[in-house]
């Protein structure tokens, strides 16, 4: 067979059609999650301002609405700042590495039944594959930039964020052992079979374990301490300005967006509700799955807000004790609690 | 057609990887160049529908032994190394080294022959799940193999504990 035959075949078209269905279905995500980014600064304003009694953002808009769109405006049009005897390749390829290692998680995650960019048998292992290729973003950025606050910085985060994966990991072997695959699209439809419909009540320790190693890998509060900003003034990130600084801002959001999500598909039933609620009203199944999966999502991103307005930061050697001393062995009991109940169970 | 330019690809990009992670001068940049090696050794194995491989590839190399050692390189004083002189004084014996290597594996080369087709073809590996058919095979077959595997890296956790715990006695 010539090349020509072959671009010209029916399975070749049929491959193209894909293949541009595909690049669409990404720009759409993509392009969602960035507005989604936009709008989470502004939800955190507005939310952290209310606990604190104050209004938030009031000027830009009605009560603030075009504030997102300002303040981003300006990040574009700032100066773009490299420091010298900064290692510039370095400095210029970590927030890059940094923001791909972020949106790239998104392509796992089924939004809802059927909807998902790559439908892999290891999602789960490939979000932590990548959680783990974020901390590179934070260390390079800490290095290349030849300050002391962004080196400290940078050296927090990264032994942060190998302690709590392997917290995070561990956590998760519970559902996996409970839904048999680590295929983010199973683990949802697994969760369906039970009558309680949500691996929250069974893996309740898992759970807790996961959402505090959520927040360990997000850098936030209370364990946003790479960043602290009353000893390091900002951290890792210190040295960008402009549009580099606005990828690990908004970089950070999406990481908040992907653990929530992960926390809803593999604790909260993803975009399905509990069969006891659904025979109960059986008019909620009239409800697209997106819409649960949304509130759901947007209840754990609630959940970061609400935590950062509550809890004071952790000191350091508290945050590593609590990762080694604390979580890991609680997630370690969950998981031989499980294979227990799941050998039981037969 | 297309499988051949991949494996091409990987072959010839990983090759050129690896004389850039043994040339730079800057060892951070080393490291930096290595972690783009383990992401194409990750789709090496994704492209042998290796996907459960894959994975822990880029979880336990790129995302905990290399972050160790960007984490000790980063402590150390790079100013001395970049400036300082390379391959001095030991080349003559390091080419003679690297050449029987050479001669070595060109002569292994030569009676090369394809093993024998095992129980787990692609077609068993793709049914079931790479990462149950692996689960599986470890946790039967080879479960001894396995468990010896375990307590040793358990001696070198306990063993690194010890070493690091010596020089702590004066605190208690």
């Amino acid at each position: 067979m010539n090349i020509l035959d072959t671009v010209t075949s029916w399975e070749y078209f049929h491959f193209v059609v894909q293949f541009v269905i595909m690049l669409i279905k990404m720009a759409v995500v993509i392009s969602v999650t960035m507005v989604h980014v936009l709008y989470a600064t502004y939800f955190e304003r507005k939310v952290i301002g209310h606990m604190q009694v104050r209004l938030g953002p009031m000027r830009v808009g009605f009560h603030g609405i075009l504030q997102p769109i300002a303040d981003s405006l300006k990040l574009f049009f700032k100066e773009d700042i490299i420091p010298a005897e900064a290692d510039k390749t370095v400095f210029k390829l970590a927030p890059v590495v940094f923001t791909f290692a972020a949106l790239s998680s998104i392509v796992v995650i089924p939004f809802y039944d059927g909807f998902v960019l790559a439908d892999i048998n290891v999602g789960l292992l490939f979000v932590l594959a990548m959680s783990s290729l974020g901390a590179y973003g934070v260390v390079m950025a800490g290095w290349a930039s030849n300050s002391k606050y962004s080196f400290l910085g940078g050296l927090r985060s990264s032994a942060q964020v190998i302690s709590y994966e392997v917290c995070m990991g561990m956590s998760l072997i519970g559902v996996i052992l409970m839904a048999g695959s680590m295929n983010l699209s199973e683990i949802v439809k697994a969760q369906h079979q039970h009558w309680y419909g949500m691996f929250l009540f069974p893996q309740i320790l898992g759970y807790f374990v996961f959402l505090v190693a959520a927040f360990a890998e997000t850098n936030r509060t209370p364990f946003d301490l790479p960043e602290a900003e009353s000893e390091l003034v900002a951290g890792y990130f210190v040295e960008y300005s402009g549009l580099r600084f606005s990828l690990y801002y908004a970089s950070e959001y999406i990481g908040m967006l992907v653990m929530s999500s992960i926390a809803v598909l593999c604790f909260c039933g993803g975009w399905t509700l509990p069969p006891f609620i659904t025979n109960a009203v059986p008019a909620l199944l009239m409800v697209p799955g997106i819409v649960w999966f949304l509130m759901k999502v947007y209840f754990h991103i609630f959940l970061f807000y609400w935590i950062r307005a509550t809890v004071p930061r952790y000191r350091y050697d508290q945050l590593m004790s609590l990762g080694w001393k604390v979580l890991l062995p609680l997630a370690l009991v969950n998981i031989v609690l499980t294979s227990i109940v799941k050998y039981l169970m037969g | 057609m297309i499988p051949k330019l991949f494996f091409g690809y990987f072959s010839v990009v990983m090759i050129v990887l690896s004389l850039l992670i043994i040339s730079r001068k800057n060892p951070i940049h080393s490291i930096l160049w290595m972690l783009v090696m383990f992401f194409h050794i990750a789709g090496l194995y994704l492209f042998l529908n290796a996907e459960f491989l894959a994975a822990v590839q880029l979880i336990l190399y790129a995302g905990a032994i290399l972050v160790l050692f960007l984490f000790v390189i980063m402590m150390l004083n790079l100013k001395k190394e970049v400036f300082a002189e390379r391959y001095a004084g030991e080349w003559p014996v390091a080419v003679f080294i690297g050449g029987t290597m050479l001669v070595l594996i060109l002569l292994a080369l030569t009676s090369l022959t394809q093993g024998p087709l095992g129980s787990f073809t692609i077609g068993v590996v793709q049914a079931d799940t790479h990462a149950r058919a692996i689960g599986r095979a470890l946790y039967t077959q080879y479960l001894l193999p396995f468990e010896v595997a375990s307590l040793i890296l358990l001696v070198a956790v306990v063993g690194a504990l010890v070493l690091a715990k010596k020089h702590l006695k004066s605190y208690k």
